[in-house]
């Protein structure tokens, strides 16, 4: 047993900043991630970190447009935090040695970005995230805060009172990749988790392989609602054969759409006549799969995002990066020729349910990043909004979870503040196999909670630490059954398939009955590898559960929500209903059973009300 | 890419949408005139392209054939190293990585090696490709001869299959201090301290290192000498050392980290390195250059 005043789970930009931020209040923190450090996705990030930094801009405006980005589905305090805070963290980032592009006159340099009424993203070349991820490592190092990297954690110590409100997290349960060893990680004071996000549900993703949901999926059967599921973002410019990402930034410097015709579309059929390419992101992915559901697109796939214009001097200087990566992964020439994109999964504006401080639900479990949810990307993230995202809610999850008072949070979280329950008429059962059974199969999707009582804090982790051991022998003993790689590949090409930027009834219930089927036959899932020693066949079957649950969560709210708002669009419903609908959709895991519920948006800030109006760029 | 034939009248599959969602607002009648010519040509255009494309699917059957390093202290039958063949169907566009995943997930399941983020930047999948270090996800397999040999990187402790023991690696990188220090921070927080774009462009190339271990792996040195700082982590301290902003007292504690008996002095400019490495970085240029600054500092009158 690993002990820590503060546990961080995931080791990207918001559990880097985290854990220096738990440092930095005086606790003994140690992060605990799959990957090491720099190998995490918060690297592959490109376009920018959003921030009010210059004369003529102002937080205010940088919220405005948050808000109106989110489609008013975004908690005005949590807007606020994010844009008061971002300037000041942006600069601590810069102030930690990040090599931001500079300006002439030595400062750190902005530019244009889809959705923003200022040119306030700063960027390093086109690999913000990469020197952004560097840089917090490099202070990671400067002070000895411990990494147990290549541990994957598989579960949470959650003590197992009825109401989620009443449970306490005391810790994890962590694998060691490199040794096959399971072993308990006790924090006395909190475990925050940065898991990032859950591109692995689809096959067409910007995400990487690691990417699939662990932290929302163990939060949810913990009893922490998700929030907002059905709200995932498609980039509009990734490319066809991988999904491997174009910044935004290319359309930020002056980078133009065209469809096969040679049209400039955003503007020549007016989905979006002011901003044209810099509309929001689901504005522009919408647009481009109308142009190749009407015949207009190249190989009846995808568009052409041309920068050729722009000169080599400048490609080569603001966005050297996507050279690479069209030349590598497209075969294609950026300085000669158009590249092709369409849009690809890309980002996950729901997750476990967080207020503005990083708390969940449940005392002493905190989230923070992709996979937390407070919400404050609402609906739809602008562009050059996450990265902001990590490094404020990453440090004010890290100051809160060591002791730091931060104020009455104004989000309330779990069935304890206004609240009304909810219903969707499903073709099957969704949730665990056998929820109401006994639980005697190891292998069942997490249908049945540990019984931990109301133990003392190292009891509760070594009991979730045996009912691990137990879950993993049972996986191993196996001798045949179903490999994983066979479930998961199933439930992406039906999420691409029915649960995608346009969203009809029919393909939403046939996600929901291949999930079932999946779950079905994830109860014969078997893991043919025998060794201890970096077992990746392991490692993936667990990680397949949690995409399972996502997959269903997203699913399962896309079918509840009966409108259209910010990237979640209905063929029955294509209008916005604020009567309805200015709530943000709720998922419990009710040991099996999902429960549906709502809470209202906030669209009350320090000094003003947001007020919903027409969202047009 | 796959070449699909367009169908007229056919709704769009994928995304379940029965209908193209049409712009919010209503065009003007001239530009409503002006697309429909356009659709007249473009159907025109469109069966033509029918014919070009029914003519050129011709789907691909071959087979890359891979062989890859086996290994595994733990199971029996995988305790003697070996080298398995695989057969991979063959895809335009086809990396080393896609074909280890399509081996993994068709043939092998214990089939192990570390990958993640499959564009270059994760640095996970170096591994030694018919005799070079490369990125898996970043190398196409029609860019090899066959038989595509695929081993884990040399000089490092192979743990199973294609991965190794990178703790070394971490270790020297660890060890230059790689971390941003300055005597001239600005008091307010709201204020960066300024860097000039030339300084900037200076030490971009070595901010792009990925600690892929590529040129580690790669160094005749760093094999003979187990204490050799080696190319990245000697590249980390040049960032740090040739950034305008450190100042010189804190370039002068660089030079003498980087100066010490398993430093720069040991590089023997073989390239090797540069070579290899998947982000371009001149890593031997760098090294060079640290020994001329190491030289200047240490005689005064250059």
């Amino acid at each position: 047993m690993h002990e820590h005043d503060v546990i961080v789970v995931g080791a990207g930009g918001a559990g880097l900043r985290a854990a220096i931020a738990a440092q930095e209040e005086g606790a003994d923190v140690a992060i605990v991630s799959k990957l090491h450090p720099v190998r995490s996705h918060t690297g592959a990030a490109e376009g920018g970190i959003n921030a009010a930094l210059r004369d003529g801009d102002s937080w205010e405006d940088h919220a405005y447009d948050t808000m109106k980005g989110s489609d008013y589905l975004g908690d005005a305090p949590v807007v606020e935090t994010l844009c008061k805070q971002s300037p000041k963290e942006t600069i601590q980032l810069e102030h930690w040695g990040m090599a931001f592009s500079r300006d002439e006159d030595g400062r750190v340099s902005q530019r244009p970005f889809g959705g923003l009424s200022f040119p306030r993203t700063t960027y390093a070349g086109a690999e913000t995230g990469h020197q952004l991820l560097h840089t917090m490592y490099e202070q990671l190092v400067k002070r000895g805060v411990t990494v147990y990297d290549e541990w994957y954690v598989t579960d949470l110590a959650v003590t197992d009172e009825e109401r989620p409100e009443d449970r306490t997290c005391h810790g994890v349960v962590a694998y060691d990749i490199k040794s096959g060893e399971l072993s308990g990680f006790r924090a006395n004071d909190g475990v925050i988790l940065a898991t990032g996000g859950p591109g692995q549900v689809y096959d067409h993703t910007t995400n990487a392989v690691s990417n699939t949901g662990d932290g929302v999926a163990m939060a949810y059967r913990a009893g922490v609602p998700m929030e907002d599921m059905e709200f995932i973002q498609f980039h509009p410019t990734s490319l066809p054969s991988t999904g491997v990402l174009i910044s935004e930034g290319v359309r930020g410097e002056g980078g133009i759409l065209y469809n096969a015709e040679g049209e400039r579309f955003m503007f020549e059929y007016g989905y979006a006549s002011n901003d044209g390419e810099l509309a929001s992101r689901d504005v522009v992915a919408r647009a481009e799969l109308s142009e190749v559901n009407a015949g207009r697109g190249i190989e009846d796939e995808y568009v052409h995002l041309d920068m050729r214009h722009l000169g080599e001097d400048r490609i080569t200087d603001r966005l050297e990066n996507i050279l690479h990566l069209a030349e590598d992964f497209e075969g294609v020439d950026g300085l000669e020729e158009p590249m092709p994109v369409k849009p690809g999964q890309h980002y996950a504006m729901g997750g476990i349910e967080t207020d503005e401080n990083g708390e969940t639900c449940i005392t002493g479990l905190y989230a923070a990043g992709e996979c937390a949810c407070a919400s404050v990307h609402g609906a739809n993230r602008l562009g050059g909004n996450a990265l902001p995202e990590l490094i404020v809610f990453g440090k004010r999850a890290g100051q809160h979870a060591a002791g730091r008072d931060l104020g009455e949070a104004q989000v309330t979280t779990g069935q304890q503040g206004e609240y009304e329950l909810g219903e969707v008429d499903t073709p099957v059962e969704p949730g665990a196999v056998g929820a109401t059974g006994t639980g005697d199969d190891a292998a069942a999707d997490g249908g049945v909670r540990t019984e931990t009582g109301n133990a003392a804090a190292g009891d509760v982790v070594e009991r979730t630490v045996e009912a691990e051991r137990e879950r993993v022998q049972a996986l191993m003993d196996r001798d045949e059954g179903v490999q994983h790689a066979e479930i998961r590949a199933a439930v992406q090409q039906s999420m691409t398939a029915n649960v995608n930027v346009f969203r009809e009834e029919a393909g939403l219930k046939q996600a929901l009955r291949d999930i079932r089927e999946a779950r079905e036959r994830y109860q014969d899932v078997f893991v043919k590898d025998p060794s201890r020693t970096f077992n990746t066949d392991l490692i993936q079957t667990i990680e397949t559960r949690n995409v399972l649950d996502l997959a269903e969560a997203i699913t399962l709210g896309a079918l509840a929500r009966e409108e259209f708002r910010g990237a979640h669009w209905r063929a029955e419903f294509q209008e916005r209903n604020d009567d309805e609908w200015l709530k943000h959709t709720m998922l419990s895991w009710n040991d099996g059973t999902p429960e549906l519920w709502y809470k209202p948006v906030l669209l009350e800030g320090e000094e003003k009300k947001y007020e919903p109006k027409i969202r047009s760029y | 890419m796959s070449t699909q034939i367009p169908e007229p009248e056919t709704e769009a599959e994928s995304e379940g949408a029965e209908s193209e969602t049409a712009p919010a607002e209503t065009l003007p009648p001239a530009q409503q005139a002006r697309l429909q010519r356009k659709a007249e040509e473009r159907a025109d255009r469109e069966e033509r392209a029918r014919e070009e494309a029914e003519e050129e699917a011709s789907s691909d059957e071959n087979t890359y054939h891979l062989k890859v390093f086996r290994y595994d202290p733990e199971v029996k039958g995988k305790q003697e190293p070996r080298f398995d063949d695989f057969y991979v169907p063959f895809e335009k566009g086809m990396t080393v990585l896609d074909a280890l995943i399509h081996a993994r997930d068709t043939f092998d399941s214990s089939l192990t090696f570390r990958h993640s983020c499959r564009q270059a930047i994760c640095g996970s999948d170096a591994f030694f490709i018919n005799g070079s270090q490369r990125l898996g996800c970043k190398t196409q397999l029609s860019d090899l001869d066959e038989p595509v040999r695929v081993e884990p990187l040399p000089h490092a402790e192979v743990r199973k299959d294609l991965v190794v023991d990178m703790e070394h690696f971490f270790d020297q990188m660890e060890s230059v201090e790689p971390f941003f220090q300055t005597n001239d921070l600005p008091d307010d927080e709201l204020e960066e301290q300024r860097q000039s774009p030339e300084n900037r462009e200076k030490v971009k190339m070595s901010t792009r290192c990925i600690w892929c271990a590529a040129c580690m792996s790669s160094c005749n040195i760093a094999a003979g000498d187990n204490e050799f700082l080696g190319p990245a982590a000697i590249n980390k301290a040049y960032r740090f050392a040739m950034d305008e902003r450190e100042g010189e007292d804190l370039k002068q504690h660089r030079l003498n980290i980087i100066e010490q008996e398993h430093g720069v002095w040991r590089c023997q400019t073989q390239f090797s390195c540069t070579n290899v490495c998947p982000k371009d970085i001149p890593l031997t240029k760098h090294i060079q250059e640290l020994k001329r600054e190491a030289v200047k500092s240490n005689l005064k009158f250059w």
